[in-house]
């Protein structure tokens, strides 16, 4: 190609790039550099405090912040919710994979919760959680008197409890915080919405790709079903499996803002205050903008740490 | 175990798991259908229907305008974010230019920004443009995407190029072989594109939530959340406002699932 032509390519293609690439320069790059330089100062939106650069101070104020830590361990205990999450789909995908009639049906019906996941849903489940009038606490109690069980209903979004018995306001356990509360109502929800959503179609496709003469032949070998989904079927799967654990940790990090502002208002007693509802209150409600950019990089660097990990123990598992 | 037996093992699993995804939609609907006393109680049925439960959201809340306003700004960023994803993705899949590769694996790294670090700049971008509190707001930060650029650039690299290689013989401008030849192939990774940007934008709730003040341009979910805080006792009504906002969610999903499998397969996996 001659050097005239090369030029003219450019041009061309520039023009094809330009719509998107200035979108991307104003909303996403410089948003990101000077998120990363508002870190470095007072700014504050509401104090008559003037603005000044102040280096790390507001990083060094976020490691001795007892409510960053908490929401922190929040955030990681949402995380919790993920494996459980991405097994159910696998299970579905692996039910739905057997060819029989009708299937499309359970498939659409799995799918609708994360197709219509949103606000709307999660106030349904608000109600739906609700202890005094609640359909799942009078489901919960009359299965309990029917077979004399005496169990107490959890109080679900009102409880600080939580299967781990994480102590309130402190980061340390406590026995008397082990029950079922806010934290676990909202992984339950998510759970229910996203078992049926994307990841099952994907593992879905994945399973469809599995050549069938590999899984024959290890059955002819009179392998069980569970060793020729172990030995055959599981390491086919390795990429896709890889893909979903990658993507739903860089969600699951950034996550817990619309339930928590929908939901709980991040309570009771902070328990579900995730750091993005906690970056949300602190820019939007408290205006300490530079303090909450801080916040903001801390948990970028936190997703970043975490996709690089996947990666390095992802491609060691890839290369069977 | 025979075959039969794991046949209606495996169906009666499935029937419950089904069960549990829809009883929760089960009780939505027929919540928004009762008289307020009886929404605690639980009969699943109402004693009397209220169809008129519905017509006292409109009459509360000016829900007739969320809904214009979700459907308007979700048409107008699908719209745009197909057209520039499409250009881009044409540019990365059938142009041939310097450092074409370094700048797509750029868009690519993007992808991982987490939200809440651009979220803040861009609020204060917008104070700055004045455009709190507008449509423009709304819209045009929402226009540009790099996972649809990913998408589409997937899609076209799956056409064949002599396709625009004789366009071009026979005397057609670039802009001629996107839109005449390529566009029109890539009309399934566009639907797909589509469906993705209109049904994220119509559920979109943190930026609406920040920029807009005014009670005429509020969204469905920002008036969900506000009707939710001030009504919150009327639960029926609630109900029968949140299954107004799933109902195009639902008629979109029922007349474009093929696209969608298949769509979410194409785009996650064979990167």
């Amino acid at each position: 190609m001659t050097k005239r032509a090369n030029r003219r390519d450019l041009w061309i293609a520039m023009g094809f790039l330009l719509p998107n690439f200035l979108g991307f320069l104003i909303f996403t790059a410089g948003p990101v550099i000077f998120s990363l330089a508002v870190s470095f100062t007072n700014w504050n939106l509401q104090k008559t405090v003037p603005f000044r650069w102040s280096g790390l101070e507001n990083y060094a104020l976020l490691l001795r912040d007892r409510e960053f830590w908490l929401y922190f361990v929040n955030t990681i205990y949402f995380l919790l919710g993920i494996p459980v999450a991405i097994a159910g789909s696998l299970a579905l995908a692996l039910m739905l994979s057997q060819r029989l009639r009708g299937i499309v049906v359970y498939r659409t019906l799995f799918y609708l919760p994360s197709f219509t996941s949103g606000v709307a849903l999660m106030i349904l489940w608000k109600a739906l959680y609700n202890p005094d009038f609640g359909p799942i606490n009078a489901l919960i109690e009359r299965f309990s008197d029917l077979l004399g069980l005496g169990l107490t209903a959890p109080q679900w979004l009102l409880s600080t409890r939580n299967l781990l018995g994480l102590e309130v306001e402190q980061v340390r356990l406590a026995s008397r915080q082990v029950g079922l509360g806010a934290r676990d109502a909202i992984i339950l929800m998510g759970i229910w919405t996203a078992i049926g959503g994307n990841n099952m179609l994907l593992y879905l496709a994945a399973l469809t790709n599995v050549p069938q003469e590999l899984t024959e032949a290890a059955e002819l070998d009179g392998a069980g079903r569970w060793a020729v989904f172990r030995n055959v079927i599981w390491p086919q799967l390795a990429p896709t499996t890889f893909f979903i654990v990658v993507m739903s940790f860089i969600g699951g990090l950034q996550g817990g803002f619309e339930q928590a502002r929908v939901m709980t208002a991040g309570g009771p007693a902070g328990t579900t205050t995730t750091l993005a509802y906690y970056i949300y209150t602190k820019a939007f409600e408290e205006f300490q903008i530079g303090y909450a950019s801080a916040v903001a990089w801390v948990l970028f660097i936190m997703i970043f740490a975490i996709t690089l990990v996947n990666w390095r123990f992802g491609s060691r598992e890839l290369n069977y | 175990m025979s075959r039969t037996v794991r046949t209606v093992l495996l169906y009666l699993a499935l029937s419950l798991i089904a069960l549990t995804t829809i009883l929760p939609f089960l009780w939505m609907v027929l919540a928004s259908f009762k008289p307020l006393e009886e929404v605690e109680q639980l009969n699943p049925f109402p004693t009397v229907w209220h169809p008129e439960n519905y017509r006292k959201v409109f009459e509360q809340i000016p829900f007739a305008r969320y809904y214009f306003n979700s459907l308007f700004v979700a048409a107008w960023v699908t719209f745009l974010t197909c057209l520039t994803s499409a250009m881009a993705g044409f540019a990365f899949a059938r142009l041939r230019w310097p450092f074409r590769d370094g700048v797509f694996r750029l868009y690519l790294a993007t992808m991982m920004i987490p939200g809440v670090v651009t979220m803040i700049p861009n609020y204060t971008l917008m104070v700055w443009l004045h455009l709190l509190d507008s449509y423009t707001g709304l819209i045009v930060p929402a226009a540009f995407s790099a996972f649809g650029t990913f998408l589409l650039r997937q899609f076209m690299l799956t056409i064949p190029p002599a396709l625009d290689e004789a366009a071009a013989m026979d005397g057609a401008s670039p802009w001629q072989v996107f839109w005449e030849v390529i566009l029109p192939l890539a009309r399934p990774g566009l639907i797909t594109l589509a469906i993705f940007t209109f049904m994220g934008n119509y559920g979109s709730f943190f930026w609406p939530l920040i920029l807009i003040k005014s009670e005429h341009l509020r969204t469905l979910p920002i008036g969900m959340l506000f009707f939710d805080t001030n009504y919150g006792r009327q639960t029926n009504l609630i109900m029968a406002a949140s299954v107004m906002n799933i109902i195009p969610l639902i008629l979109l999903f029922v007349v474009s699932q093929r696209f969608l499998v298949r769509g979410i397969q194409l785009g996650a996996v064979k990167g």
